[in-house]
């Protein structure tokens, strides 16, 4: 056998390596339910829930809480299912926070409260434009 | 209405389509009929080149005269944009990113067609094919229904559906939406050009590659094309280190990398181009480096065609930061991507036995064998990468055919990804220190220990007493900065070695040593970076949380200092940045009609008088500042800025960077208080007090200074019969002194009270009443929150290292460059291409 060929022997071997390991490292897109569910089995695994904040019939944002030091804050969000949730995070609002058209928030349970480490916005008017103004 | 312009991009842009057809077509057709079809074929790409260009002008034309009835000066261009910006508003649209990527292709074009003979026609034949892919891009028709590309000339009331072009098509707005303020910086205006012309290099080798397995040439490619290897290496690298830059600078993410998906999908490309050039240089002395090169000079171009798939069809969506909307293009874009790769894949199985290999085996001792370790260490490099960020598109296939695939990236990528990258980058490390000891050819095994005590040595010694003086702990650390410094010694005694023979030949020593001072700056200012604003107040907002629930960040009220670490540091107020004067002080300023114009309150300076007219150099722009003080006496101030884009509805934070020479201090603002709310004021306590007298507001000391009768209030003339007065009152504040002037108005039996406010001290003072019999005055005294901004501060060390070894490694493939272009001239000019 040539050297080439162990070289690329071990290249295979390290890819499939990787594809294991990377794997056991991959989040998953979950509903708030589901989240539960996998906490309750003691899961610590961060995930990601896709949904939007809480609104009340005319459309405003309702449910959020600032903590009394500013640094962070709590709010209410829907999941895909329905389903609400508080969620905290750590850090103070994000400046597009309350006209997000969608949030993709990443964490977890911690005893029965949902931390969000990161919290992903989209928002509408950001890059596309489909109103003119007079 | 400016229709000629419009009607004329959209003519060139199909002139360049159809003469990107016909070029592919003749410059097929020269290897039949050279006498012919040659100069039909370089016409034909002259033709397609010059409606490039008309394109671009066309496009630039409408931008720069602000012609919002068209859509794309609309959307992305706006009245006040300063033309260097105006140049941003290009390339922010997906269909001008695709005229930039075009029109470096056209200059490649050009180059090739002039550089080269015997290769021109196939060569040319494959470039004009991804021209013919991109024009496609923006050609704007429907064919049988399907559209064909998005057009740069829309009209905006053919793509905005808004009740004013019912009742008037001839509808111009007023002024366009502007760029997006995050693109507001010069970095935008020099980074998407890098960028894309890294993009348009990747095609070089690649049709250097195809076109020498179409004519049976398979090995002679290597020659002219490894320069263009080298080249786009550079730019490409350059491209990705400037967005990194200016992501440091804008973004307020508090780094320079994100590993976010957009960072990933050009990563993975210049990776990949880089081990190719690589494996091009091992061919000159070991043939079964030609197989690999041309798999990977394939791959970097399919991997940059991926990249644009990722990043333009909207599939990233939910997994990165960015925000991307899909064109409608998606569909065309994968045909385009599996054209090219089924073409090359279908290419290179039909040659394959024919492609030339070594018989002997690789002895460890070449150099050769250490550029393959290198060359798969970083495809290791590229596969980890690319396999997590390709999840989504595993989602999708699973949707397609009706499963469910949930997979998400790794909730922490920046973690993710740097642990295993940091191990390949090891190996990298050692893989380049040691293989470049074998400059020539097979050196023996005790040839080798020879060569290597010394540098060994060394390395161990200085590695040593850094991690000792910088108390490095971690494993992964040390092993990371022993092996770059090996790296960097080795290549230093190459380097010498070389500059006394032929400097010419140095170009890997000095990229190497460049590169692993790449990897010394990324380790201490990713792996050191020390939070300064860490929260030790100790007022946890909730007792529930565990201790992971980071407090990075410092709610500092105006002119109160807070410590952090070894800075005092305190915030002074909001600042506005004048063209005359600098930064000044918010309160100091007075709006004019026109938003980039202000005038000064009262006199403050020599450079300050009173009703002087400053220009703002961003209106939308703010600035707060932060002043530090170190223990050790070191005084700076820092203006982290706010935009706030009225028009998108965006308010965008950018951070403000001291740079020492061995650390940045990094700070950025996370809020402050929304300024379209109006401060609540608290209960007015009333103070009774005579002239002279000294009394608290606030708990600020004020002085009652002197009473001035007034012949008008505001501009207004009194009527005969009103009586008004003026209160002065100085308070003093943390920094300076302010004055109060609360006014009192008499109009037979009605009264009128001005009250003032002294923003930097939250407090409003009211003239209650005045009572003439005993000379007492009755204020009222108002406070509300003082103005206060929520920040993060950071300390980076030694990223300097990282620029610094940027430049070495330019230099490096600068040198590299030349050597290898005169060989191809030397070779060429022998007719021996």
């Amino acid at each position: 056998m040539k050297t080439t060929h162990i070289i690329g022997i071990l290249v295979i071997a390290v890819a499939i390596v990787l594809i294991i390991t990377t794997s056991g490292d991959a989040s998953e897109y979950l509903s708030f339910g589901e989240a539960k569910q996998l906490a309750d089995r003691g899961s610590k695994t961060q995930i990601h829930v896709v949904g939007q904040l809480k609104k009340d019939s005319n459309g405003e944002v309702v449910g959020i809480q600032p903590s009394p030091d500013m640094l962070s804050f709590s709010f209410a969000m829907v999941d895909e299912d329905g389903r609400e949730q508080r969620v905290f995070h750590p850090n103070p609002m994000p400046t597009d926070f309350m006209r997000s058209e969608q949030v993709v928030i990443i964490g977890g349970y911690y005893q029965d409260k949902f931390v969000a480490d990161k919290i992903l916005l989209k928002c509408p008017s950001k890059y596309q434009e489909n109103e003119v103004k007079l | 209405m400016h229709y000629l312009i419009g009607n004329l991009g959209h003519f060139f842009v199909i002139l360049a389509f159809v003469a990107s057809l016909v070029s592919v077509v003749a410059y097929w057709q020269v290897s039949r009929d050279p006498e012919r079809w040659n100069r039909f074929a370089n016409i034909s790409f002259l033709v397609h080149g010059l409606a490039v260009f008309g394109v671009v002008f066309a496009l630039f034309f409408i931008i720069h005269n602000q012609y919002f009835e068209y859509h794309y000066a609309w959307s992305h261009s706006s009245k006040l944009l300063p033309w260097y910006y105006q140049i941003s508003c290009f390339w922010e649209g997906q269909e001008g990113s695709f005229l930039l990527w075009m029109f470096w292709n056209v200059i490649i074009g050009f180059v090739l067609i002039r550089t080269n003979r015997d290769w021109r026609p196939s060569v040319m034949a494959v470039v004009s094919i991804t021209q013919l892919f991109l024009s496609s891009m923006i050609l704007g028709v429907m064919i049988l229904g399907a559209k064909f590309g998005s057009s740069p000339f829309m009209l905006l009331r053919d793509v905005i559906d808004a009740p004013i072009f019912q009742t008037n098509p001839d509808f111009i707005p007023e002024d366009g939406t502007g760029l997006n303020p995050l693109l507001q910086n010069y970095w935008m205006v020099i980074h998407p050009p890098m960028l894309f012309l890294g993009f348009a290099l990747t095609v070089v080798p690649f049709a250097f590659a195809v076109a020498g397995m179409l004519r049976g040439k398979l090995k002679e490619w290597i020659r002219p094309a490894l320069p263009w290897a080298q080249f786009g290496t550079m730019i490409l690298g350059v491209a990705i280190l400037m967005g990194a830059y200016w992501a440091y600078e804008t973004l307020n993410f508090g780094g320079y990398w994100n590993w976010d998906p957009v960072e990933n999908a050009v990563y993975v490309p210049w990776v990949v181009m880089v081990a190719a050039m690589h494996t091009m240089i091992a061919f000159k002395n070991n043939a079964s480096a030609l197989k690999v090169s041309i798999i990977l000079v394939i791959s970097t171009f399919l991997l940059i065609l991926y990249a644009t798939f990722l990043t333009r069809s909207g599939v990233l969506g939910e997994s990165s930061v960015h925000s991307f909307t899909d064109l409608g293009l998606s569909g065309q874009l994968l045909i385009y991507l599996a054209v090219f790769t089924i073409g090359s894949i279908w290419l290179m199985v039909r040659t394959w036995k024919k492609i030339p290999s070594s018989p002997s085996d690789i002895s460890p001792y070449t150099r050769e064998f250490w550029i393959f370790l290198g060359a798969a260490t970083l495809c290791l490099m590229a596969f980890q990468v690319i396999y997590v960020t390709s999840y989504p598109v595993y989602n999708r296939i699973f949707e397609f055919f009706g499963g469910t695939l949930n997979l998400a990236p790794p909730a922490d990528q920046v973690t993710f990804y740097s642990r295993y990258q940091l191990f390949f980058a090891v190996l990298l490390a050692i893989f380049s220190g040691t293989g470049q000891f074998f400059w020539w050819n097979k050196t023996s095994p005790e040839e080798l220990r020879n060569k290597l005590v010394t540098p060994l040595t060394i390395s161990l010694i200085l590695a040593g007493i850094v991690f000792l003086s910088w108390g490095i702990t971690q494993w992964q650390y040390i092993l990371l900065l022993t092996a770059s410094i090996y790296a960097i010694v080795s290549n230093v005694f190459i380097f010498i070695s070389l500059a006394k023979s032929n400097v010419r030949l140095s170009g890997g020593a000095v990229a190497h040593i460049g590169i692993s001072m790449m990897l010394i700056g990324i380790l201490f200012s990713a792996g050191y970076s020390k939070i300064l604003s860490m929260n030790h107040t100790g007022r946890a907002w909730n007792n529930d949380f565990p201790d992971e629930v980071n407090q990075n960040n410092l709610l500092l009220f105006q002119n109160e200092p807070r410590q952090m670490g070894e800075y005092s540091i305190v915030y002074r107020g909001m600042r506005k940045l004048t063209k005359e004067a600098g930064y000044v002080d918010v309160n100091e300023l007075q709006e004019t009609d026109f938003p980039n114009r202000v005038t000064v309150f009262q006199t403050l300076s020599e450079k300050l008088i009173k009703g002087d007219t400053l220009t703002l150099a961003n209106f939308e722009n703010s600035y707060f500042q932060v002043d530090y003080e170190s223990t050790a006496g070191e005084k700076f101030s820092l203006y982290p800025r706010v935009q706030i884009n009225d028009e998108m509805d965006m308010i965008v934070y950018s951070p403000d960077i001291l740079h020492k020479w061995h650390s940045d201090v990094y700070t950025h603002v996370r809020t402050f208080p929304d300024p379209e709310q109006d401060p609540v004021w608290s209960e007015t306590d009333s103070i009774t007090v005579k002239r002279g007298d000294t009394f608290f507001v606030n708990d600020y000391v004020a002085h009652f200074r002197s009473i001035e009768p007034l012949k008008e209030v505001n501009g207004f003339q009194l009527m005969p019969g009103d009586v008004a007065v003026k209160v002065i009152i100085e308070i003093e504040g943390e920094y300076k002194n302010y004055l109060a002037e609360p006014i009192y108005l008499i109009r037979g039996s009605e009264i009128g009270m001005l009250t003032d406010q002294v923003n930097d001290l939250a407090v409003q003072i009211t003239i209650l009443s005045i009572h003439p019999e005993t000379n007492e005055f009755v204020f009222g005294v108002g406070a509300t929150q003082k103005e206060w901004i929520i920040m993060e501060a950071v300390q980076m060390p030694f990223i300097n290292v990282l620029w610094i070894g940027t430049l070495l490694l330019v230099i490096g493939l600068i040198i590299a460059i030349v050597r290898r272009y005169r060989e191809f001239r030397l070779m060429r000019d022998k007719a021996m291409e």
